[in-house]
């Protein structure tokens, strides 16, 4: 792996984590929002820097679903799927993104601009049904104001 | 300095969804170009409860609400309200039901019938200034304890209470504590489970957010008495608002010399380490979630032990949950039996509500124990909207059940939900209309735990599967009658072998369901009909001639051309090309397209 900023402020990371008991989870939550995402070669890395198996880290990453190993769209697309949500329509939701962004829940458009997945509840169950873009926010929306809510993001950088 | 005005903004996530981040910027900068910056201080707060109508704001002294506060009404609240002395009409809050107009807070429905203890200082403090939360008696029931009581006194003093625990299960937490202290061993843990994952439940979401220290006085407390000098939070990281407030709040109580070393001038040390969750469902099992702060794949594992004899890092270990935390330092002040003075019998103190779906006032409420929920539905939560009629209301998540509205009249209590094969969980309370489809919703729970299953033990890992497959079938017109008995003996089976909790509680959905809405099950499996209309390919979509105004609108709407028919002449849908997605149904404004 080169030595480009992101590995040294992953030492640094590790470093400070360094014989702690239970460190791989907040490590890996930090390499993360490092690289964002955790591909093979960080795993590798942490698993060095840890002295943790590197079996022991995939596995850890493949458990948790904030964990992931592909790298996320500029614009990542969350439609809550909690009850309140899922009765309030949420369903419908994610098919009109789906049809207008050409996406199925998991997927990433081509040009890496969005990506689409259902997430678990985020207690906003008072706003329901709502979306995340990114770390925003969205609520009490319908299927109809989809359009006009991800053309703003077509043209954000 | 004294101020004439408060202006209170909730800041928990449903309000901040609603951009009042951006009013309270607004207020202060509009009350600073006139002047006004001495006279009126804006407060950021937890949440109200009344997250359905957020942004809200309470301006102190007269105690007036405004609900939906946008930034451009910031310009009239301050021109009418603060210099003129009137209210703003038109953003008070207004009933869905009976357009009543209410002005003060105190004076609504939502929030007379509450008794407030664990939220107690939600919504009236600004949660990330340690001096106001110190101001309302913070760290008061921290200081009594080590300095008037012993161990075994606040042992006592909670087990009088009554409380049990507030995350699902109930167990007595007097007795919880009691145990830990008695575990033998030195090093001891206490552990706060705010990895709430039930969906729809947001109460410790909410208290984390608008009351990080009661959280935090609670944990050193519990330390005390059980012996610990360590504590941690095991919080989802999903939880933005919440991860950022603790994270202010512990640093400040570090600061102030309230966690850390030689407390209120003993020998007596306590600190809290957070540990964010990774979005595992699962982690909300206390043997799980001890995994998962060891660094491990959240894997439950057997009890006995239980946490109490070998928890974190096989040493003794109290896991509560935020809510039960919540109330200790009440309890302390006020006496346990004060505490014991609210609720039933078997059942004390109050539970926070988190009430969403189908209902007018979506929210959170604390209420006491023995409540109805008929109570709770019609007089907080104003109703089911849309003329619509109740058909269940869902308590405890995934684990739990659905209530019909047969038992409306059931009070809330621990051993009369699990009665009415339910449970009360930890605190979701989502309201179903009669458009929901029961088989769906139980399809919609057992996705949710066959996806969250860890897959550590077989009857959860391959029997969830198996039961959501006979679901999928039932809802695609696939199924028989026969499937009807294989649910409810996997369910059965499920239940008694799982390992954890996740498992042994993972059927309860569908049992619940079948129990109470087996016609349901029997017109999908049966006659290939879903009577509510949901399940799609169960469901036709059709015009009725008489209301039909042959506008067209329908046609042009429709994505796949399967309604025939040009403008002025009858239309039809072409049942054979029509995917029942509803859009037509949507556009029609004569109501003329039913399923």
């Amino acid at each position: 792996m080169e030595h480009d900023e992101k590995l040294t402020k992953l030492d640094r990371i590790l470093e400070q984590y360094a014989g702690k008991p239970g460190a791989l989870i907040p490590v890996l939550h930090e390499a993360q929002k490092v690289y964002g995402y955790l591909p093979e070669e960080v795993q590798y890395h942490i698993s060095r820097g840890l002295g943790v198996p590197l079996a022991d880290v995939y596995g850890v990453v493949t458990f948790y679903s904030l964990f992931t190993m592909t790298p996320r769209a500029e614009h990542n697309i969350a439609v809550c799927m909690g009850t309140a949500c899922y009765v309030k329509g949420a369903g419908q939701i994610v098919e009109e993104i789906g049809e207008e962004l050409g996406l199925k829940i998991g997927e990433i458009s081509e040009d890496r601009k969005f990506g689409l997945e259902a997430t678990r509840c985020i207690g906003a169950c008072g706003m329901a049904p709502v979306l995340t873009i990114n770390e925003e926010v969205h609520g009490r929306l319908n299927a109809d104001q989809m359009g006009e809510l991800l053309e703003k993001y077509k043209h954000m950088h | 300095m004294s101020h004439s005005s408060h202006i209170l903004i909730c800041r928990g996530t449903a309000c901040v969804s609603a951009e009042s981040r951006e009013v309270q910027t607004e207020f202060g900068k509009q009350l600073k170009q006139r002047g006004l910056q001495e006279q009126v201080r804006v407060v950021h707060t937890g949440c109200f409860g009344f997250c359905a109508r957020g942004p809200v704001m309470v301006i102190l002294p007269q105690g007036t609400m405004y609900c939906e506060v946008r930034v451009e009404d910031v310009r009239e609240i301050i021109e009418k309200h603060i210099l003129g002395g009137q209210t703003v009409e038109r953003l008070l809050f207004k009933d869905p039901v009976t357009q009543e107009v209410t002005e003060k807070i105190d004076d609504i429905d939502f929030f007379k019938k509450q008794v407030r203890i664990a939220l107690k200082n939600c919504g009236h403090i600004n949660p990330d200034d340690i001096r106001e939360y110190i101001a309302r008696d913070g760290y008061k029931a921290l200081g009594t304890v080590l300095t008037k009581h012993s161990p075994e006194e606040v042992i006592n003093i909670i087990k009088k209470s009554g409380l049990r625990g507030r995350g699902g299960g109930g167990f007595p937490t007097g007795l919880k504590w009691e145990l830990t202290r008695k575990s033998p061993g030195k090093l001891k843990y206490v552990i706060c489970n705010a990895d709430e994952g039930d969906p729809g439940a947001f109460m410790d979401r909410s208290i984390l957010e608008g009351d990080p220290h009661s959280v935090l006085e609670a944990m050193a407390i519990a330390g005390y008495a059980i012996g610990a000098g360590q504590g941690f939070i095991y919080v989802r990281a999903e939880y933005a608002i919440a991860v950022q407030r603790l994270t202010t709040a512990i640093s400040q109580a570090r600061e102030m010399g309230v966690l850390g070393k030689g407390l209120f001038e003993t020998d007596f040390e306590f600190d809290i380490e957070l540990r964010l969750g990774a979005g595992a469902f699962v982690c909300g099992e206390e043997t799980a979630l001890i995994t998962s702060i060891e660094g491990n794949r959240g894997e439950p594992r057997p009890k006995p032990p239980f946490p109490a004899q070998a928890g974190l890092w096989g040493k003794p270990t109290l896991i509560n949950n935020v809510e039960t935390l919540a109330n200790i330092p009440a309890i302390i002040l006020n006496g346990a039996e004060w505490y014991a003075g609210f609720g039933t019998e078997k059942s004390k103190g109050t539970k926070v509500f988190a009430i969403a779906g189908k209902i007018g006032n979506t929210g959170l409420i604390e209420v006491p124990m023995g409540i109805t929920l008929r109570e709770v539905i019609y007089d907080i939560g104003g109703g089911i909207p849309e003329g619509r009629k109740f058909k269940a209301a869902q308590t405890g998540g995934p684990s739990g059940g659905c209530i019909p509205a047969g038992l409306l009249d059931t009070s809330i209590e621990y051993d009369t939900l699990l009665e009415a094969g339910s449970m009360m969980g930890s605190g979701g309370l989502i309201v179903m209309d009669d458009s929901d489809c029961m088989v769906d919703i139980a399809k919609f729970y057992l996705e949710f735990t066959c996806d969250e299953s860890c897959g550590k033990c077989t009857p959860c890992r391959v029997g969830t599967k198996r039961m959501l497959e006979i679901l999928e079938r039932i809802t695609e017109g696939k199924g028989t009658i026969d499937d009807i008995d294989l649910l409810k003996e996997l369910g059965h089976g499920i239940k008694e072998a799982s390992l954890c909790g996740l498992g042994q509680s993972a059927p309860n959905p569908v049992l619940s369901t079948l129990k109470y809405f087996e016609d349901e099950y029997i017109a999908h499996a049966r006659d290939k009909v879903c009577p509510a209309g949901v399940c799609k390919k169960l469901s036709s979509i059709r015009i009725v001639p008489e209301e039909c105004k042959k506008c067209g609108a329908c046609a042009k709407v429709c994505p796949v051309d399967a309604i025939e028919g040009k403008p002025r002449e009858l239309h039809e849908i072409d049942p054979d090309k029509c995917i029942k997605c509803g859009k037509c149904i949507e556009k029609c404004c004569f109501k003329a397209i039913k399923r």
